[in-house]
């Protein structure tokens, strides 16, 4: 090759890279956009309904007028029932996943078997919902129903974040307290655990804005089109965000009428949502940076 | 005396110990039994349909009206839908996820590429049915006007926002197994006096290829499974698409939409739970295949040349 192909190859050898880094910043650019395109977007059409009056009151005039009070109290008791459920059984399996299991079938079982139920769709769970909880156990559509659905589909995500929280916990500090003849489930709870702890948080709290944001799981378990009055127990059907958006968008005559109520109430679920996922961003951006070891 | 309460002490705390370690391996045990009772009753609420109908009458009868009478319960339509608006989605997420992953491991700045892990975080954290609002409300009329159609619930519409939801996952994932690649490897690569591009493209794509393909398809699975858009924004008409400005009800929409009328263990129950086995069965055979791919993936590695 003489020098001057070669200099023209080399360019064209950069230019192709340029026109490629190009299109990859784009692509990025793009994403960016569409997210905050979406939020600004919902924003300027949902801000003016957003009032204390709208957080506060309850919907009125067959859902055209008033709040949204008690979608957001229903949206609150299924979130804290789903982690309620999820996070005691999620972080125990990680645990042993992390700590005890060696390599074998059992533990290959396990492994596929929490992949398998992390990728079951939203929908299918409302359905084994409807059908276990619901019918076969006679809760009903209710708090306790769709709580316990939300906190099967969210079991994964809690496990597998408290999995890698205990993993980052340095092998040489199970070692130093074994090595001062502490027994294993003392290393574990004293030691292990405490060190884990902000990372185990910070997937719980991931796994509030997953089981906040959910639809299709409670709409046969525990979501109410409209309840006159406040849940008295965990056997009530009640409102809830996600929902609510649904039934306002989708349901009814009025449904161009009632379009502030519905980016209102899209707004609220999206900055609650996001607002969760953003402390667990922020939680865990510090973390790593005060991490000591 | 001290002999014995130290053997005893010694015995209760391995006995302890023991029983800690079993009753975790039985709480860790509960994620597959979930899974088992999943398909449990599902089967159970879901075969009675096939007393009335075959199998093959329900998976590819082209008729899916449940509420007629006589009714039909053929759900061909329905997977159609379901594989097209997935298709049409992974066409648009996988460039996007992809090229994301290229730039966060491979070109970003540390800041920017903190920032955009983020923004793909927030983006995995959008409500379902806020993304199905904004296609409904937003989308659907400006595409319906733009395009001139009778409406803009369409297969476009659907696959463009459930491209937004496999993104996050697309992105991620690829990000893990590009940054899994091998220092040596790029570096090699670099020694030989290829470019940035050249390496990427020649060798660290192609050295995290099991790991993109495990990305692609849990993409795909979460777009399948994807409820709450396809329900609002697909448009709902349960006939086979002649252009992707049709309306399609794929089949997570056709159960979320039926359910709360179909009667309590009718036909039409049973048909929708029926198509719920199929959803969980397209959506098991994703993730086997991606837990196949990702395990053959970790034995790769510098240890492999």
């Amino acid at each position: 090759m003489n020098p001057e192909t070669q200099a023209s190859f080399m360019k064209w050898r950069y230019f192709r890279q340029s026109v490629f880094f190009g299109i990859v910043r784009l692509a990025a650019l793009l994403i960016t956009v569409a997210l905050l395109g979406i939020i600004v977007f919902l924003f300027i059409n949902g801000f003016r309904a957003v009032t204390w009056g709208f957080l506060t009151l309850p919907p009125t005039d067959s859902m055209t007028k008033g709040g949204i009070m008690p979608a957001i109290i229903g949206t609150f008791y299924l979130t804290v029932g789903a982690i309620a459920v999820a996070m005691p059984l999620g972080v125990v399996s990680a645990i042993y996943l992390a700590e005890y299991a060696r390599q074998g079938r059992f533990i290959r079982l396990i492994r596929v078997g929490v992949n398998c139920l992390a990728g079951v769709p939203s929908v299918v769970f409302g359905l084994f919902g409807l059908g276990f909880f619901v019918v076969f156990l006679k809760f009903g559509s209710s708090i306790l129903a769709g709580s316990l659905t939300l906190g099967i589909l969210i079991l994964p995500t809690i496990i597998g974040s408290a999995e890698e929280a205990l993993k980052a916990v340095p092998q040489t500090f199970r070692e130093a307290s074994l090595a001062l003849g502490v027994s294993k489930w003392r290393t574990i709870s004293r030691i292990v655990l405490p060190s884990a702890l902000p990372g185990i948080l910070t997937g719980a709290i991931l796994g509030v804005g997953r089981a906040a944001g959910e639809t299709a799981p409670i709409m046969f378990t525990a979501a109410a089109f409209f309840t006159a009055v406040l849940p008295k127990s965990i056997f009530d059907e009640v409102m809830a965000l996600p929902y609510h958006i649904y039934v306002l968008a989708t349901a009814g005559t009025r449904i161009e009428q009632t379009r502030p109520l519905q980016y209102g109430t899209a707004l609220v679920l999206i900055a609650l949502v996001l607002g969760i996922d953003l402390i667990a961003i922020i939680i865990r951006s510090s973390v790593r940076r005060k991490k000591r070891w | 005396m001290f002999q014995t309460a130290n053997t005893k002490s010694t015995l209760t705390r391995h006995l302890r110990e023991i029983i800690i370690r079993k009753l975790f391996a039985f709480f860790a045990v509960i994620s597959v039994l979930l899974l088992a009772l999943i398909v449990l009753f599902l089967f159970r609420q879901g075969i009675p349909l096939f007393e009335e109908i075959s199998v093959t009458q329900f998976l590819f009868g082209s008729a899916w009206y449940p509420t007629y009478n006589p009714p039909e319960y053929g759900i061909w339509p329905l997977i159609v839908g379901s594989l097209i608006v997935t298709v049409f989605a992974c066409l648009i997420a996988v460039p996007f996820g992809l090229l994301s992953a290229v730039y966060i491991s491979e070109i970003a700045p540390s800041r920017i590429k903190e920032i955009l892990k983020s923004v793909i975080e927030l983006l995995a954290g959008l409500p379902s049915v806020v993304l199905g609002f904004f296609g409904m409300v937003i989308v659907a009329p400006w595409m319906q006007e733009f395009f001139d159609l009778p409406t803009g619930l369409n297969i476009v519409n659907a696959s463009f926002m459930l491209a937004i939801m496999a993104i996050p996952t697309i992105s991620s994932i690829s990000e893990d197994a590009l940054y899994a690649v091998p220092r040596e490897f790029k570096e090699a690569s670099y020694a030989l006096g290829a470019t940035k591009y050249e390496t990427i493209v020649k060798v660290a794509i192609p050295a995290a290829l099991s790991g993109i393909s495990t990305a692609v398809i849990l993409g795909m699975a979460r777009a399948i499974g994807e409820t709450m858009v396809v329900l609002m924004v697909a448009g709902g008409a349960a006939a086979l698409p002649r252009s992707i400005f049709d309306s399609v009800r794929p089949m997570p929409a056709s159960i979320a939409a039926e359910m709360g009328e179909a009667p309590f263990q009718s036909g039409h129950y049973h048909a929708l739970f029926a198509t719920g086995i199929v959803l969980f069965l397209i959506t098991l055979a994703f993730n086997l295949i991606a837990d196949y791919l990702s395990n053959r993936f970790k034995e790769e590695g510098s240890g492999t040349l």
